[in-house]
């Protein structure tokens, strides 16, 4: 498909940094909105779900906008690609412990919790940090020799072995970076400010969907 | 590993990026939108901005102008300047900021600062704070009124964290704009004081004064506004001379400049004639992305 052809949605549940997502995608060339209307995303050929907040306001929103029922529609059902970003994977967990313990979308079995770093390491975790790959994913299938992207995060995404296709070490730890179920994926770190790494991660979540 | 960034700060007064010294005197330097495009392609880690001239005169941010400078950055974007609110911080995420830098309302209006934590997350609020040496103290000062605050800096450091700050941005008011290198000393304490991440800001001249900043002290980031606006690819030859001395930060090109001489003050020469006759070109593909 010509990339003009292809269209991306980007969900707008009122908080989230949805400029910067809709800037990159329309860098790369592709027609792109940012919506929550059922119609639309009905339409869309990939939709991303970024994430600048709090959990608990973030899902209230979704819940209030019936964007979960959606989503479970296009995505579970209908097999929509799906890329989670930072609070949007987060999201995609059963349950989040940020500020109490909320509920989230349970699309790919997970808890979030917050880093305790093992060693002497600033919480939150920000900066450029490089990538363990660990699962061939073909949102990595673009990448060159460097592998770092950019992490803002206090709180990581915990789950089965199975569906994480990459991981990064901070404070003694081995976090979570990116997870992966069927057409289902998520990464902790923010590809739209990324540069070209994170261009790089788009335009293959894109091409392959 | 986690590398350590390098912050390109842009003072913004009336909509133009201008040169800061001793937080007085301001000389213009361009439009930010243009600013940041260079910024961006040099491959700068992440960009501060901040409006010195909204909180004075009362104005809000300029959300026309951020959304201008987010679409040419592709990097992370911090914008400061005239947040008094939690509808000022929403309009600025929408307009394409990913973090906002407050002072001032730390002073007037700290419930706020907590709100902007607690709605948008720790990782979204840098807090800003200006010190200055009274006597053998380091002191938090007041840009505004341009005096001490009545707290020692522990007491006020412990508050900033309380209100749910992520980043901690420490600017020495006294090395602003003077080439002097980074405050190391004044660093050393800070970084005791906090466990949130640090960004240092004020007095750095070249390469060297970030080498000096990671080598002596255990913070996150370095940032500089000057010196990053008066030379081509400056970002680049400053992190590749980083580089070559440890691999501390994200090289986004493969100019490494391993072969080129540079002089004391971390600027390019001129290579070796007898080098250049014997030049081999290659021609490198421009990758699309």
């Amino acid at each position: 498909m010509k990339y003009k052809n292809i269209q991306v949605a980007i969900i707008d549940y009122d908080l989230g940094n949805t400029y910067s997502v809709l800037n990159a995608i329309e860098f790369l060339g592709y027609k792109v909105f940012v919506t929550s209307e059922y119609e639309k995303l009905k339409k869309a050929n990939a939709i991303i779900l970024p994430g600048v907040g709090a959990f608990e306001a973030a899902i209230k929103s979704i819940v209030r906008k019936e964007l979960d029922k959606i989503l479970t529609e296009l995505v579970l059902q209908e097999q929509k690609p799906l890329l989670g970003i930072c609070l949007g994977m987060q999201l995609l967990a059963n349950t989040s412990e940020e500020n109490g313990l909320h509920q989230g979308l349970g699309f790919i079995e997970g808890n979030v919790k917050k880093i305790t770093p093992k060693s002497k390491a600033a919480v939150p975790h920000v900066g450029w940090n490089d990538l363990n790959i660990i699962q061939n994913s073909k949102i990595y299938s673009r990448l060159k020799d460097s592998k770092n992207f950019y992490f803002d995060h206090s709180y990581h995404f915990e789950c089965e072995s199975q569906y994480i296709s990459a991981t990064c070490n901070y404070g003694g730890l081995s976090l979570v970076a990116s997870v992966q179920k069927n057409n289902i994926f998520g990464v902790q770190f923010h590809p739209e400010k990324s540069q070209n790494n994170g261009l790089r991660l788009f335009r293959a979540f894109i091409e392959n969907s | 590993m986690l590398k350590r960034r390098i912050i390109a700060v842009l003072t913004v007064k009336d909509d133009i990026v201008v040169q800061s010294i001793g937080f007085q005197k301001y000389l213009p330097i361009g439009k930010p939108e243009i600013a940041v495009e260079f910024l961006n392609k040099w491959g700068i880690d992440e960009i501060a901005y901040n409006d010195i001239s909204a909180t004075s005169k009362g104005k809000k941010p300029n959300f026309e102008l951020i959304k201008k400078v987010a679409k040419k950055c592709f990097v992370p974007l911090a914008v400061g300047g005239g947040i008094s609110s939690l509808e000022d911080v929403r309009k600025l995420t929408q307009s394409g900021a990913d973090k906002v830098i407050v002072n001032n309302l730390l002073l007037q209006n700290p419930d706020v600062v907590k709100s902007i934590a607690e709605n948008f997350g720790n990782q979204c609020l840098i807090v800003s704070l200006d010190i200055k040496k009274d006597g053998q103290t380091y002191k938090p000062y007041h840009y505004l009124t341009q005096k001490y605050l009545p707290y020692n800096l522990q007491e006020w450091i412990s508050r900033i964290e309380t209100l749910g700050a992520g980043e901690l941005l420490v600017n020495n008011v006294d090395r602003d704009g003077s080439y002097q290198g980074f405050d190391i000393e004044a660093l050393k304490i800070i970084q005791n004081f906090t466990s949130i991440p640090i960004i240092a800001l004020g007095g750095a001249k070249n390469a060297r004064s970030f080498i000096e900043l990671f080598e002596q002290t255990q913070v996150d980031a370095g940032a500089a506004g000057n010196f990053f606006h008066f030379t081509e690819h400056s970002v680049n030859i400053c992190k590749a001379q980083i580089n070559q001395f440890q691999p501390w930060v994200r090289l986004e090109t493969n100019a490494n400049y391993q072969d080129n001489p540079i002089d004391t003050n971390g600027r390019l020469l001129k290579k070796e004639d007898d080098i250049l006759e014997h030049l081999l070109f290659v021609k490198i593909e421009k990758e699309i992305i």
